[in-house]
């Protein structure tokens, strides 16, 4: 094998590791400075030069933003619309993707396109019909037309996904189970969801984070302040105080807080879901 | 926002076929029903319905209050737009914003993937960190990117008071250009990371005996990038660009939080005026004609792409 020599090798790798550095930096700064920001009495927040280590630190802005700023119950509303969001949407989006993998029939190809549409039209298009037909519905300004809405649009994605992954499970399983008698859900609910568990996992982060990131909906929907998520309350206490930003961040740490938690906790699905299925979060 | 396209699927197995052959039609296609319907139903109304309704909505004079009756008005709402100058503003303010943010982030993304590719140093934890403003809401970061960008905010205190490189502080969020700017850095900075994993894993599937081939004939590291790398990803880089141009195209989260589409609509794009006509001035017809045009204008510059690249592609060969 030619290469450089070692000299010049160690000189290549500690520029790679520099860049990488300085990179990671850039990108973890903003954040590290959003964490001190938040621990900075009101006086210190704007200040030149900047403030990096707050001094005196302080937990104020927790403790004001968890009890008398009702962020307590902006996180339970997120975690109650992202969790049942994350529930239905599994339950519909794998039983069609069953359907889908396993049953050849009239006109399937021809649905299976109209699913893919929906995964080319950005969320923000459909956004005024979708609030006619939610008024229409009685769905405005309530967790439900939250949850209702989040499913519909994270079908197509993770039936797209999830029918990806049940293609590739061996259909003679499937066969020997069927000689044994068992029907149809049997196998759905039995053989192929157990099976899957990879693809299921992939599925639930993403639908997961899309809802509790999510913000133009819950914007436009919500008008009662206890019914606010997370994304919205920040927002709008933010509108309402620009300059308080030791409260505002105080807040933003306690929501990004979880989705760091899941994205350390299942980084290799993350990695799965962007390969197999190409998502833009 | 979730969107995805599939240029390079896993290939359609027909694992299915077997099974299918044993049992009558009719009891098939009936329990394919009803794995399908609920979902597709639900999906259906909540998203096909509204796709249609939009294109009639904008042909009207809509009104939202009950009781009253909606007009219809031809194409009035798009005669409308095209003597709006603040929807031609809006329409190159996001253009602006795409041609800041698409090409720095494929550059950047590749440039980091080939940093991580192969025996990187701590290689999971620095795809970790470029990841993580990916997965962050749009909500935080924007608000976090104008405190950064604030009068006597990071930004400014790095280029005036550290580096000198501006004379006074600048204004960011209160004019056209730098409010962009500002915008656009955010997009770049929140969109590496998502580049970055596509181009990785594009890379995994490079072919290491051709790099080692390529080594053996003499080729220089620049050689072995243009000549082995570079075509190797380039599906990755269609698939990223066209994704990434779509994105630009339908900012809005960023611009509504940090600039509010202000000063005086100065750094409106499409969707923030649409959201604008729509929610503040009830004005639905008109925000759903600006909402299709966007669709086409989406549309038409995806085809555009797909047949450049692909015209691209049969050059190569």
């Amino acid at each position: 094998m030619i290469g450089p020599s070692t000299g010049r090798r160690r000189i290549i790798w500690t520029a790679r590791l520099a860049a990488l550095v300085i990179g990671a930096g850039i990108m973890v700064i903003p954040f590290a400075y959003m964490l001190s920001t938040s621990f900075k009495n009101q006086v210190y927040v704007l200040t030149i030069p900047p403030q990096f280590i707050p001094h005196p630190a302080t937990v104020d802005n927790y403790v004001r933003a968890w009890s008398s700023d009702n962020f307590g119950r902006y996180f339970l509303n997120s975690v109650i619309v992202a969790v049942c969001t994350t529930a239905i949407s599994l339950l519909l989006s794998s039983m069609m993707a069953y359907g889908f993998a396993r049953f050849s029939f009239r006109g399937k190809e021809t649905l299976y396109r109209v699913l893919l549409l929906g995964l080319m039209i950005p969320a923000m298009m459909l956004i005024i019909p979708q609030f006619v037909l939610a008024k229409y519905l009685g769905l405005l300004d309530s967790l439900i037309g939250l949850v209702v809405f989040y499913v519909g649009s994270s079908l197509p994605l993770n039936t797209f996904l999830l029918r990806g992954f049940f293609q590739a499970i061996p259909a003679e399983l499937e066969q020997a189970m069927q000689v044994d008698g068992a029907g149809a859900w049997t196998r759905y609910w039995r053989l192929v969801l157990p099976l899957a568990k990879p693809a299921l996992a992939t599925a639930t982060i993403f639908t997961f984070l899309a809802s509790w990131d999510e913000f133009a909906w819950s914007l436009t929907i919500i008008n009662t302040p206890t019914k606010q998520t997370l994304p919205l309350a920040i927002a709008l206490f933010h509108g309402q105080n620009s300059t308080l930003w030791g409260l505002v961040f105080a807040a933003s740490v306690i929501a990004v807080l979880p989705v760091i938690g899941v994205f350390l906790i299942f980084q290799r699905y993350f990695v799965q879901g962007l390969t197999s299925g190409a998502v833009k979060g | 926002m979730l969107t995805a396209i599939d240029p390079a699927a896993p290939a359609a197995g027909t694992a299915g076929s077997a099974i299918r052959k044993r049992r009558r039609p009719t009891r098939r296609s009936r329990a394919a029903l009803l794995f399908i319907a609920p979902g597709f139903l639900l999906f259906t109304l909540l998203i096909i319905y509204p796709m249609v309704r939009a294109f009639q909505m904008s042909f009207y004079d809509w009104n939202i209050v009950a009781g009253s009756v909606s007009r219809y008005i031809g194409f009035d709402n798009y005669v409308r737009a095209y003597h709006d100058p603040v929807f031609w503003r809006a329409l190159a303010n996001s253009g602006v914003y795409m041609a800041f943010t698409v090409p720095p982030q494929i550059v950047l993304g590749l440039v980091v993937a080939l940093l991580l590719n192969a025996k990187a140093p701590a290689r999971p934890l620095f795809r970790v960190l470029f990841y993580l403003p990916v997965v962050t809401s749009w909500v935080v970061v924007s608000l976090l990117f104008q405190y950064l960008f604030a009068d006597s905010g990071l930004v400014n205190w790095m280029l005036h008071d550290v580096t000198h490189l501006t004379s006074t502080p600048t204004s960011w969020l209160a004019g056209r250009w730098t409010g962009l700017v500002a915008v656009a850095a955010l997009g770049v900075w929140k969109g590496i990371g998502w580049s970055m994993m596509i181009f990785l894993a594009a890379l995994q599937g490079v072919p290491k005996e051709l790099q080692e081939a390529a080594a053996v004939d003499g080729a220089g590291a620049w050689r072995r990038f243009t000549a082995v790398t570079l075509p190797a990803v380039r599906p990755a880089a269609v698939f990223v660009t066209v994704m990434l141009v779509i994105g630009g195209l339908n900012v809005f989260a960023s611009v509504l939080l940090m600039t509010g589409g202000g000063p005086a609509d100065s750094t409106q794009v499409l969707l923030t005026y649409m959201y604008q006509q729509a929610f503040k001035y009830l004005d639905f017809g008109y925000g759903s004609a600006i909402a299709v045009l966007l669709t086409l204008i989406v549309f038409v510059v995806s085809m555009i792409q797909l047949r450049l690249f692909r015209g691209d592609q049969e050059v190569d060969r």
